[in-house]
């Protein structure tokens, strides 16, 4: 039998997790793009008795995510967003994938055009041992946060937070909060300047709304 | 627990009713329900009366909240969790259904009907015709999925339930799951259309024009009429049922199974006597299918199924058939099957998706072809359990009772 993720789902939930629940009204619509597992959708479930939804690439954990009583289907952020009618949920949740995508711009113009608030988290490429790496070594960044080879990522569209920040003015999007993780987890504080959450940061969520005329 | 109302046994009343006019009621060893009311059919003609055969498994409870409708596929039949009364076979469906199985008949009721058209107790073309004393034969109405599910409507009315907790089936089973959400949409909680699609493709109406051609060409169909000259068209229909197996499995599935090894012989005959085995259980499947199953009642559910066409009945938008839907979907493809390949189970979830519904997609992998959501498939009944355990939570259907 498959495992149920609801029995997979840590008992430690993941801090950008935790954070994106307190950002989320409870009682939303709420779709996941990149849910793996559904852990961000259990925890919201439960803590925000959100009605959510998932999409997820790998069919291995789509069949998981059904199986533990999640409403995911089997599917692309790059192709399959465009399906969805405009303001069909309060928040399009894109959790560690963005930098994962083909074309990053386009699928956060979706999230925007699809749910009134955007929350879109992503690994830091502007964090210092990202730097110190690319710096002294001369060669692609292997972290934690990034572990894999450059010719094993996944991550094709990386980016830093001010990269970030910038393709939200491209798209007129407004960003209502933005909080770093250094890599410890803990919150860098909000009276840093963006240059030191992108020094010190290891990880960014962001959370956005459309300006809509 | 004494509020829980016995359906079987208000069933079996209306059984009584009926069954004196009923002569085939032994036959099909089911419940059957007569409705006098004209069925209006898409044809633009309509019938009077009707039989609907049924079976129903586990126990109504008193808010009439627990109740699936299992919906069959092209040749199967209302027997879907008990053993069959014609062939002493399980049910075709017991993987699924059962005390204790991913749709477990100790939570919740389950009725499976026969299909309008179909030929195990429900009126179709081998019914008699009132007006004439003789077979309908080919004077039956063509009939369309959606008039499968009017007629099913009927009987959930009788038994009473204002809205189903699911309605489930694979293949034509899963066009008549999508055909009673898009015209009786807030009667379904929960819908779970599998290995099915949306409408007919070119090559399904292609293999069952083969299939029909096939009965119409044995001598013994006799125009439609062989019920009155004492024949059947066992060949042509075996023939049918040879062709279209052949699309239920997979080119691995066939090859797994049979490759070219031969049947019961050491060498080639020079003969064209099945010397292979893939011949031998071909032609097993043909004869033992006209044992149960009626020529004409087999022309008029495929015309069924390559007239469904759920997109142009909705202007051309598929979408449009969904607008609005409260329901929870669940639909799940095969990896291997081509003849409702996944490709149509995403066109739905697309459309189920551009009015926002609330639906989960899963494809499984599998080697089996088509007929794999009939067999043993522990992905498939994690997904079912996971979809409508999640689902019953919802609609606050309690857990069985504990056994000890």
């Amino acid at each position: 039998m498959l495992q149920n993720p609801r029995q997979i789902v840590a008992e430690t939930p993941r801090v950008d997790h935790l954070l994106i629940a307190e950002m989320v009204r409870a009682g939303s619509r709420v779709l996941d793009v990149g849910c793996g597992d559904g852990a961000l959708l259990h925890l919201l479930a439960e803590r925000r008795q959100v009605d959510g939804r998932g999409i997820e690439v790998a069919r291995d954990r789509v069949n998981a995510c059904v199986a533990g009583g999640l409403s995911v289907i089997q599917g692309d952020a790059d192709r399959d967003l465009s399906e969805y009618p405009d303001a069909a949920f309060d928040y399009a949740i894109l959790s560690l994938t963005i930098q994962a995508t083909r074309q990053p711009k386009a699928v956060l113009e979706n999230l925007l055009r699809i749910a009134r608030h955007a929350i879109v988290s992503f690994p830091n490429f502007g964090h210092w041992k990202v730097r110190q790496q690319l710096l002294l070594r001369g060669r692609m960044p292997v972290t934690p946060n990034l572990p894999d080879a450059w010719y094993e990522s996944p991550n094709g569209h990386l980016c830093t937070i001010k990269d970030f920040v910038a393709l939200c003015e491209v798209l007129d999007a407004r960003i209502e909060r933005k909080v770093a993780f250094n890599a410890s987890g803990q919150q860098l504080g909000t009276w840093l300047p963006m240059t030191a959450h992108n020094f010190l940061g290891e990880r960014a969520v962001f959370l956005l709304s459309p300006r809509r005329r | 627990m004494s509020k829980i109302v016995k359906v079987d046994e208000a069933a079996r009343k209306v059984q009584d009713a009926t069954s004196s006019d009923h002569a085939s009621c032994d036959r099909v060893g089911s419940l059957v329900a007569r409705f006098d009311s004209p069925l209006e059919l898409d044809c633009g003609k309509s019938l009077a009366p009707f039989d609907i055969a049924y079976q129903t498994y586990g126990t109504l409870n008193a808010a009439k909240s627990n109740a699936i409708l299992v919906c069959h596929a092209l040749t199967a039949d209302q027997h879907v969790a008990n053993d069959h009364p014609i062939t002493g076979k399980p049910g075709w469906w017991t993987t699924l259904v059962g005390p204790g199985r991913p749709i477990d008949t100790n939570r919740f009721f389950v009725i499976c009907s026969n299909v309008l058209g179909g030929c195990l107790g429900s009126t179709g073309p081998a019914s008699i015709d009132a007006a004439t004393g003789q077979p309908f034969g080919l004077n039956f109405p063509v009939i369309t999925i959606g008039d499968m599910v009017d007629a099913q409507t009927r009987l959930i009315d009788r038994l009473g339930i204002d809205q189903l907790f699911s309605v489930i089936g694979g293949s034509m089973g899963g066009m008549q799951v999508l055909e009673w959400v898009a015209r009786h949409g807030n009667r379904v909680f929960s819908a779970v259309p599998i290995a099915t699609a949306a409408w007919h493709s070119a090559q399904n109406i292609a293999f069952h024009e083969l299939g029909r051609q096939a009965v119409m060409a044995d001598p013994n169909w006799r125009g439609g009429r062989y019920l009155e000259a004492g024949t059947s068209p066992r060949n042509g229909l075996a023939v049918a049922r040879m062709a279209a197996h052949i699309t239920y499995l997979s080119e691995d599935a066939l090859q797994d199974k049979f490759g070219r090894s031969l049947q019961a012989r050491t060498a080639k005959t020079f003969s064209f006597d099945a010397d292979f085995q893939v011949e031998s259980y071909l032609r097993h499947q043909g004869s033992t299918f006209v044992d149960r199953f009626d020529a004409n009642s087999y022309l008029y559910i495929t015309r069924a199924l390559d007239y469904f066409d759920l997109k142009s009945e909705h202007g051309g938008i598929l979408a449009n058939a969904f607008k609005g839907t409260k329901t929870r979907f669940c639909v799940v493809s095969f990896t291997s099957d081509w003849l409702y390949p996944t490709r149509e189970s995403r066109a739905i979830v697309q459309a189920l998706n551009a009015v926002a519904a609330n639906v989960s997609f899963v494809e499984i992998e599998s080697s089996k072809g088509h007929d794999a959501f009939l067999l043993e498939e522990p992905e498939l009944f994690a997904t079912i359990s996971g979809f409508i355990n999640s689902a019953a939570e919802r609609r606050g259907i309690a857990l069985p009772a504990e056994r000890h």
